[in-house]
């Protein structure tokens, strides 16, 4: 049963220049899912999509069977409360003029969720592996890799069922990626994630299956580790090739 | 006789360190990486090296550079080393470019100051002709448009090519490039590295190459300084250091590098 | 990611930054004392006769006297009561027109924030003065009220353009769309993000226009357009002064030293503002 269903979805501004062309895809419950592509791709649009925050041209988009209703105020509450997303860079993502604890409560109070908001920041913080204090300080207080943190917990304060991430590791540095691509992995045990990355090795570390998004159309999709093995499309095959390697080539 | 000798460089503000005591040398012909995460001052140091820090900060040391000092160098004097003996190439190719001139007058200019500088100067369609070369050695298709083009009517990879010509123009003895691709999409990534080392082995030029990429790094460079927060973390030859790392941070840095690397190669 | 991320300012700037701005509040401070003090006392009766007709300075009567025999003092004192009246009546109302017309601007459709803007442009050209006059003159009544309202509309079109841009700004930051995918509503996204997060540079603003509020309600009382007396203005002090200038200058100095003291208070209090207008910057 799935989760989400994008079916033959097409999606422009402008009559003329698609950004997205008959896209179909499959979320399933316990999915980790990386969605590769590079500048012009679509995978941010596809991602907006999914998010309700725009309406597709062509196609449907199904959540839990039920079409996607942007207009739709309840139904809306309801799926955000299931589908929630990290973005990618860290210093817009959070109100430099709200402290951390509002910034991850938000979810909570305008998607009306009962229950004490105090305990299920405290436990969001946690589970991303930041001290309690941090809901009373303010973002600039924090480094890149905590304030992705900080966006993470406000993602799962509602506990959803899909978590979405738009490049959410590509600002980091090095050592930072590794933290919260671990994190990422732990959170993944509890729900699904759609991870959009240009990087392809995060998504290989990261993601059970990979779909690769060309020009707007998926040119190959599949279990990771058999589309990095054996690359069916010439465009995988030649961004795996453009991948620089650790293993040194001889000089 | 090495082309850039950097002995002891800090770079600091009135309260904070940014670089410290940062010493290595680059032959002529040779290739330098210098790898850090964000703070390492590893930015400031290709600054630092053609004397374009910025006025609040103060360097200390030196840095000869074909000979001359740079460090406290009047502006006259350096400027005589930057188009000539130096040029550079940065990260971001949108903001690299004049957004209001062709990108054939950017390309020009600095090829007809250099060919002014060694006392053969060129103009109108001497110059045109070198322009349309410099597009050619890049690798850019359709040269006469592209030099007609405004920076805007170009992609990313397209604008950095130009950046690159721009810096070929000055034929300098040293090429800095900054995080050169890091801004860019994978695919053209690949193509602006393998641009970059054809034409630095076929024109002999030093390459100090500035990245946080481990892997890019393996890739373009023979030596490697490793900085942190401005201090120099480890240094030697790139095959060593990756392969047997000395320090803490070095082995942390390549753990993460590899566990990304080992799982495209399919281990997770 | 760019490495370069320029340390904060010397500390040897900032020291005099707050000088600055201890100057405004120190300028704009004895206005707001004289001002509040005329709420329970003032010298003499602004209107009674109460000394020679242009005496000079005496210990009965600080400043002296004009014209009429009146304490000038005493009209000093109402003066900056309705220099602050207007100043923070003029730039209230600019404020919510202008706030609100440019936060709808924002969001409008492309051809309706086109035509508002280019709309503004026009009313922008205009000196405000100019604006404020047609304003009073349409109204028909010459008081204090009509003219605190007339700048505020006049006042109103930069205010627009101002916070639409800065709304515009806003609305493309990550946070924006992050309180969309939490749920939140348009309307609590403009109250809880947007609002709070224009209000720095808005605030600079504001401060600055005071300062234009209070020097053009002087001009319009000097045309004869602002509040008749009682409520007697620096404007109007300074057109009654005009005569006698020669002969008894005080008249015409102490409403214009008030009024550029008032100014300049203002905008050194603008500076200071600015220094301090984010989170960010107070901890560094």
């Amino acid at each position: 049963m799935s989760l989400i269903r994008v079916d033959d979805v097409s999606f422009g501004y402008t009559a003329d220049r698609r950004i997205l062309d008959g896209v179909s895809l499959d979320i399933a419950a316990g999915d980790t899912i990386g969605l590769v592509g590079e500048s012009g791709s679509g995978k941010t649009t596809l991602l907006r999509l999914l998010l309700g925050l725009e309406r597709p041209n062509a196609g449907s988009i199904s959540f839990d069977g039920a079409p996607l209703e942007p207009g739709n105020g309840p139904f809306m509450r309801q799926f955000r409360r299931q589908a929630q997303v990290v973005f990618q860079d860290p210093y817009s993502s959070l109100d430099p003029r709200q402290r951390v604890f509002s910034i991850i409560a938000e979810p909570l109070r305008s998607l009306r969720i009962a229950g004490d908001h105090a305990v299920a920041v405290a436990s969001a913080l946690a589970a991303v592996g930041l001290d309690p204090d941090t809901a009373k300080r303010y973002p600039h207080q924090f480094s890149g890799g905590q304030r992705q943190r900080i966006a993470i917990a406000r993602a799962i304060v509602a506990k959803p069922r899909l978590l979405l991430a738009d490049e959410a590791v590509s600002a980091l540095d090095l050592t930072t990626r590794v933290r919260i691509v671990e994190l990422l992995a732990e959170l993944s045990k509890d729900m699904s994630l759609l991870f959009v990355s240009h990087d392809i090795g995060v998504v290989a570390a990261l993601c059970q299956r990979i779909v690769i998004l060309e020009h707007g159309r998926i040119v190959e999709q599949g279990e990771t580790a058999n589309v990095l093995a054996a690359p069916q499309h010439s465009y995988t095959q030649r961004l795996l090739a453009s991948v620089p390697r650790l293993t040194l080539k001889e000089t | 006789m090495s082309l850039l000798r950097v002995d002891s460089l800090s770079v600091q503000t009135s309260d904070t360190v940014l670089v410290s005591n940062l010493s290595f040398s680059l032959a002529p012909g040779e290739r330098l990486g210098l790898i850090g995460e964000s703070g390492s001052g590893k930015s400031l140091t290709a600054l630092a090296m053609t004397g374009l820090l910025p006025r609040q900060l103060d360097a200390s040391g030196s840095v000869l550079l074909a000979g001359e000092e740079v460090i406290g160098g009047s502006d006259r004097q350096l400027n005589t080393l930057r188009g000539t003996a130096v040029a550079m190439v940065f990260q971001e190719p949108l903001t690299a470019l004049d957004p209001l001139m062709r990108v054939g007058k950017q390309i020009a200019e600095p090829a007809a100051r250099r060919a002014k500088r060694d006392g053969t100067p060129i103009m109108g369609g001497a110059l045109d002709a070198t322009v349309i070369d410099l597009l050619l050695e890049v690798a850019l298709p359709d040269p006469q448009r592209i030099a007609q083009a405004y920076p805007h009517e170009l992609s990313g990879g397209q604008r950095q090519r130009v950046a690159i010509a721009m810096a070929l123009a000055c034929k300098p003895d040293l090429l800095i490039a900054d995080e050169p691709t890091t801004a860019l999409d994978v695919t053209t990534q690949a193509e602006i590295l393998g641009l970059l080392d054809g034409l630095v082995r076929k024109r002999d030029m030093a390459l100090l190459f500035i990245s946080h990429d481990l892997p890019v790094v393996a890739n373009t460079v023979e030596r490697v300084v490793v900085l942190r927060r401005g201090e120099t973390v480890e240094t030697g030859l790139v095959a060593d250091v990756f392969a047997q790392p000395r320090h803490d941070y070095t082995r942390s840095l390549l753990q993460a590098a590899r566990s990304f690397d080992d799982a495209l190669g399919g281990k997770r | 990611m760019t490495d370069i991320t320029l340390p904060s300012p010397p500390t040897k700037a900032k020291h005099t930054i707050s000088l600055t701005f201890w100057g405004g509040i120190v300028l704009v401070g004895i206005h707001i004392v004289l001002a509040l003090l005329t709420l329970v006392w003032l010298p003499y009766d602004p209107n009674a006769f109460t000394g020679g007709r242009l005496d000079g300075a005496s210990l009965s009567h600080w400043i002296g006297t004009d014209r009429l025999g009146r304490d000038l003092f005493t009209q000093l004192m109402i003066g900056s009561r309705i220099a602050l009246q207007v100043g923070i009546g003029a730039v209230a109302i600019g404020a919510l027109i202008g706030v609100t017309l440019g936060t709808l601007s924002a969001f409008a459709s492309k051809w309706l924030d086109d035509a508002l803007a280019a709309t503004l442009d026009i009313l922008i050209a205009f000196p405000t003065l100019l604006i404020a006059m047609l304003v009073v003159a349409a109204s028909d009544t010459a008081n204090l009220w009509s003219a605190i309202v007339a700048l505020g509309i006049a006042l109103s079109a930069i205010v627009a353009r101002l916070t639409r841009i800065l709304v515009k700004r806003v609305l493309v930051m990550d946070y924006i769309t992050a309180a969309r995918t939490s749920g939140s509503s348009w309307g609590k996204i403009v109250f809880i993000h947007i609002l709070p997060n224009i209000w720095p540079t808005l605030s600079v603003n504001f401060a600055l226009q005071f300062g234009l509020a209070v020097i053009a309600e002087a001009s319009l009382s000097y045309l004869g357009l602002g509040a008749p007396p009682p409520n007697a203005s620096w404007g109007r002090m300074l057109q009654e002064a005009q005569g006698t200038v020669y002969s008894a200058p005080l008249g015409a100095i102490a409403p214009g030293l008030a009024l550029v003291s008032l100014a300049i208070g203002v905008n050194l209090l603008a500076d200071g503002l600015r220094d301090q207008i984010d989170p960010t910057r107070r901890n560094r």
